[in-house]
């Protein structure tokens, strides 16, 4: 089962250099106990571009599909068991990037 | 066997195996849905073929066979309509099929499950009640002041989200054992607490069928954990509170308290019977929990023949214990009230006072307030205090007291 655990920034910015050194050892932990599947930093969403094709033709729009102050700003994609392992995984992983997380199971 | 008893042994099995015949369902299907559904499929025959056939030996047995066959009638016809349902039951658990004789663990399985802490509280407080307690969603909705269209979508999201995020079906490893067992307590509490202090213009004070029903569900916890201190606490403290019930609300529905009620009219086994559990719990030598620490409050309170007997030194002892445990603006609230009794009614308000910026809002801060403030002979002070609980107060004989104790002022 694969969750995707999504970092939730409020406008802190970007790690700092202790943030990055934690999500790093919590890396590590994933990929030794067999968790790891993907993970990836976005930062802030101010350069997404919004592309719209399902007209006669693709449509773009500067800036991300919905203004908010919170935003997603990096993800883990993991391999557990079931929703406990996730929770307990997400909460180590929310320590390590000092941000809140939200965790959904992939289909 | 007449219809009045064949309908009593349904019932009787209704209490006895709704959360036994779903919990077994659930394993073996690995949905909620399924058995929750097939298991009232296996009641419904039962009212339908017991009155004509008689009830069967092993009236558990039978709802269990019968539902196990309902749940394969639905999954043959689910499966006619393609695979996808097949996907759906796969097992949120791995572990390998326990031995016959560890079927009671499979209720504690669907008790954790139904209070997994990735479900808001009054998600679990409803999955509970119609899991475990096999009450029907237009009873919960009723319970909880709620439409039965809302409180039904609630049930049904709460089973999606279990089955799709997988929250497993599995008691809790010993780590987080405790903190998943104070949920559970947490949500028969709940339960317990708005049957025993209803809120709502139109209900009734007290809730008896919510408060038995708690009872009930705590009684099977305990059963299922019996060395759990906690629960053991828990179980004491609601049956010393449902003892002094009756005694609680005046025929005319006015909230008693607890110095004026006729102790005569407490229920003596409840209380016997919480008195038990609260000396098993000392007995135990183990460090009490909040729950073993109200109850053994409450023994104190029940001990005493005459509200004047109580012996409040010990009380305010318990209340230190429990500030330590949980230093919350309430728990202070509730010990200044036996310190008024210890120590006088002017030490007591101090207490009070201090407690404004965080209780402001809650009516029995207020109603403490005022009782003290006229105790102290300060009737102006008191009325409007009393005029405050009132507007903030939900149920409707604890405004009936209060309503008279302002009236009576000078």
């Amino acid at each position: 089962m694969q969750y995707l655990v999504s970092v939730i920034d409020d406008g802190t910015g970007l790690a700092t250099p202790t943030e990055e050194a934690d999500i790093d050892a919590f890396n590590d932990r994933l990929r030794a106990e067999g968790h790891w599947v993907f993970a990836g930093g976005l930062g802030s969403p101010d350069p997404a571009t919004v592309i719209d094709n399902r007209g006669d033709e693709a449509v773009f729009t500067d800036g991300p599909f919905v203004e908010s102050k919170e935003y997603l700003a990096g993800f883990w994609i993991i391999e557990a068991a079931d929703l406990d392992v996730a929770l307990e995984l997400a909460a180590e992983g929310s320590k390590s990037c000092n941000r809140k997380v939200e965790v959904r199971p992939f289909l | 066997m007449n219809r009045l008893e064949v309908r009593e042994a349904i019932t009787q099995a209704h209490h006895e195996e709704w959360a036994r015949v779903v919990a077994a369902l659930t394993r073996r299907f690995g949905d909620l849905d399924i058995a929750e559904e097939a298991a009232a499929e296996a009641f419904a025959t039962a009212v339908e073929r017991w009155p004509a056939d008689g009830v069967p030996p092993n009236p558990g047995a039978w709802l269990t066979t019968t539902a196990n066959r309902k749940a394969i009638d639905r999954i043959r016809r689910e499966n006619k309509r393609g695979d996808k349902q097949k996907e759906a039951q796969t097992l949120y658990d791995d572990e390998p099929p326990e031995p016959l004789g560890a079927i009671d663990d499979e209720r504690l399985r669907l008790i954790f499950t139904c209070c997994h802490p990735a479900l808001a509280t009054e998600t679990r407080v409803a999955l509970t009640l119609r899991m475990v307690g096999g009450l029907t969603v237009p009873e919960i909705a009723r319970a909880f002041l709620v439409q039965e269209t809302t409180m039904g979508q609630r049930i049904t999201r709460a089973k999606a989200k279990i089955k799709a995020a997988r929250i497993p079906y599995r008691v809790p490893s010993t780590e987080d054992l405790p903190a998943r067992v104070s949920g559970v307590l947490a949500v028969l509490f709940l339960v317990f607490n708005e049957g025993y202090l209803a809120t709502g213009p139109d209900t009734d004070p007290v809730r008896h069928d919510l408060t038995a029903e708690a009872i009930r569900l705590t009684r099977l916890v305990r059963a299922l954990m019996p060395e759990d201190g906690e629960v053991a606490g828990l179980l004491a403290l609601m049956l010393l509170t449902e003892a002094r019930r009756t005694a609680r609300v005046s025929p005319s529905g006015e909230l008693v308290s607890l110095d004026e009620q006729d102790r005569g009219a407490w229920d003596a086994a409840l209380i016997a019977e919480g008195h038990r559990l609260v000396r098993e719990r000392l007995a135990a030598g183990e460090a009490p929990g909040r729950y073993q620490i109200l109850a053994a409050i409450n023994a104190v309170h029940t001990s005493a023949r005459e509200a004047r007997d109580t012996d409040w030194s010990q009380v305010v002892a318990l209340y230190d214990q429990l500030v330590r445990l949980d230093p919350s603006p309430i728990i202070v609230l509730n010990r200044a009230v036996a310190v008024a009794e210890l120590d006088g009614p002017e030490v007591a308000l101090a207490v009070v006072d201090r407690l404004e910026d965080r209780l402001a809002g809650y009516h029995a801060y207020h109603a403490t307030r005022a009782d003290l403030l006229r105790r102290l002979g300060r009737s102006q002070k008191s009325r409007a205090a009393y005029d405050q609980a009132i507007e903030l107060a939900g149920n409707t004989a604890e405004t009936a007291y209060l309503t008279r104790r302002r009236d009576q002022l000078a």
